[in-house]
């Protein structure tokens, strides 16, 4: 069941709220990194954005403060790009369980 | 490409730090001769980064309880307790733990490393919500992993971000254990106990201080920072360590918790490695005795970390935020921190080099830990020594100062 309503909520996405989690998110990196950034779903948070572990964690506190929400550290090791991180911040927001 | 090549990043860090000619991985001493000396590459080293808090490790009879234990009872006991019973010693030191904290129960481990995952991974499972310093040392953290909780991490010594965290969490199922520390390895603080009792109450969280570098340090009889903060009853769980104050090697919990005993078949790393040998047990069981009957040691081990830290500060180097007997000294890089570790291992000055990932915001330490059995002489020696190798590197210190007027 839980695997179901997942899939959903990450098949149901339409097009706007992802954008405008994206534009959130990017103006969280230029605030984390002090620079501004291009973003796109397949971004490498890491690998693209040369971010070290404690840019990271920063930014992923700069993330739950913004939208009110705690990324446990299962869910964060799971996230690679800014898709896998839009699609987090939306299943956490709507209460699914990780 | 071989099976390691996954770790190609940290092994390149490593290489980058053996070839600046250092590698505090095979740091060999020739010999170990005191709780503050030791034989560097054939010279008289000062010890000043071993967590040998109250010195005991060459206490005399800690020594003799040690051995006269491993005569009359072996080496080691080869097994888990589950498979070769439970030694007298065991219990003994268990008891006398638990009667030191003013606790029912306590469970002893053969490592403080594995009483964090034991303990940790017992306590929260799937379901349950683990609230978890920023900073906690790796047995948290790995222990963390064990137990298939939802970890969840807030802000170093930030009580109103774990509140916030925990308001997230109301009402979910599940519950929610709150893991601190008594004193951070790394830069000496301590937690804010007292304020993150208030939250724990609040939320109806349950409470895990480890007091590994804080038991025989601080509070009116060494309980750690629990007692010193007037909070112990807000405490659920306290884990330690034997391998610092204690000067030997273990690990315990101690709780009043009414079920607590099931945590014996319930921790596998309690269940599935051998328990700690007779003298181990036999110098930790002494080296307790002392740490209750002897606060003097305590009083100087506090005299001598406030010396050292406020001779540090005069000399003008950033340290961390406390005088404890944990003094870290900021470094402005990372090669300036290996060049001054170095030059103070060959004036005869041992610390502990720590660079990040062992350090929390990236930060780069020479991380001192004082002991009750440092002398004066020895401190200004370091802080002379400091002074030099700072003068050099062209730190900005105002010429060796001893720091005896101040105090």
């Amino acid at each position: 069941m839980r695997q179901n309503t997942q899939l959903a909520v990450v098949g149901g996405t339409d097009a706007a709220p992802n954008a405008s989690i994206r534009s959130e998110i990017s103006a969280i990196f230029e605030q984390v990194l002090g620079h501004p950034v291009s973003i796109e779903d397949e971004t490498d948070i890491v690998e693209d954005l040369g971010m070290d572990s404690l840019g990271v964690m920063n930014f992923v506190m700069a993330i739950e403060d913004y939208y009110d929400l705690s990324i446990p550290l299962d869910r964060i090791a799971q996230i690679q790009t800014v898709a896998d991180l839009i699609r987090a911040v939306q299943e956490l927001r709507s209460g699914v369980p990780a | 490409m071989t099976i390691l090549a996954k770790h190609a990043a940290l092994k390149q860090a490593y290489d980058e730090l053996r070839e600046s000619g250092v590698d505090p991985a095979h740091l060999k001493f020739d010999s170990v001769i005191s709780p503050t000396e030791g034989v560097l590459n054939g010279r008289r080293t000062i010890l000043m980064g071993t967590n040998n808090y109250l010195g005991l490790t060459f206490d005399p009879d800690c020594i003799e309880s040690a051995v006269e234990a491993t005569r009359s009872q072996g080496t080691g006991t080869t097994g888990s307790r589950m498979a070769n019973g439970t030694y007298l010693g065991h219990s003994a030191l268990e008891t006398a733990l638990a009667d030191f904290y003013g606790r029912k129960q306590c469970m002893v481990f053969s490592t403080g490393y594995q009483a964090n995952l034991g303990v940790l991974s017992a306590l929260v499972g799937r379901g349950d919500h683990l609230m978890l310093d920023a900073d906690s040392h790796a047995s948290i953290y790995d222990g963390s992993r064990l137990g298939h909780a939802e970890v969840i991490r807030f802000r170093h010594n930030s009580p109103d971000d774990l509140y916030k965290r925990l308001r997230r969490l109301e009402g979910a199922p599940g519950e929610r254990l709150i893991v601190v520390e008594g004193i951070y390895s790394m830069l000496g603080d301590t937690a804010p106990l007292k304020e993150i009792a208030a939250v724990k109450r609040e939320t109806g969280a349950y409470l895990l201080v480890d007091e590994a570098h804080s038991m025989g340090v601080l509070g009116e009889t060494g309980r750690g920072l629990a007692e010193a903060a007037g909070v112990e009853a807000d405490v659920d769980f306290i884990v330690g360590t034997f391998s610092k104050s204690l000067g030997s090697v273990g690990g315990f919990c101690v709780s009043d918790s009414p079920d607590f005993d099931i945590m014996r078949i319930v921790c596998r790393p309690y269940m599935f490695t051998a328990s700690l040998p007779p003298g181990v047990v036999a110098s930790t069981l002494t080296a307790l005795q002392k740490l209750r009957t002897e606060p003097h040691l305590r009083h100087a081990l506090m005299r001598n970390a406030h010396r050292l830290y406020e001779g540090l500060q005069r000399l003008g180097f950033e340290t961390g935020p406390e005088p404890n007997p944990i003094v870290a000294v900021s470094m402005p890089d990372q090669e300036t921190a290996v060049i001054f570790w170095k030059m103070l291992i060959e004036a005869g000055l041992y610390l502990n080099l720590a660079v990040p990932p062992a350090t929390p915001n990236n930060v780069r330490l020479l991380r001192t830990s004082i002991s009750a059995a440092h002398t004066f002489a020895q401190i200004d020696t370091a802080l002379d020594i400091f002074a030099d190798v700072g003068r050099q590197l062209g730190f900005f210190v105002e010429g060796p100062r001893r720091a005896a007027g101040a105090l």
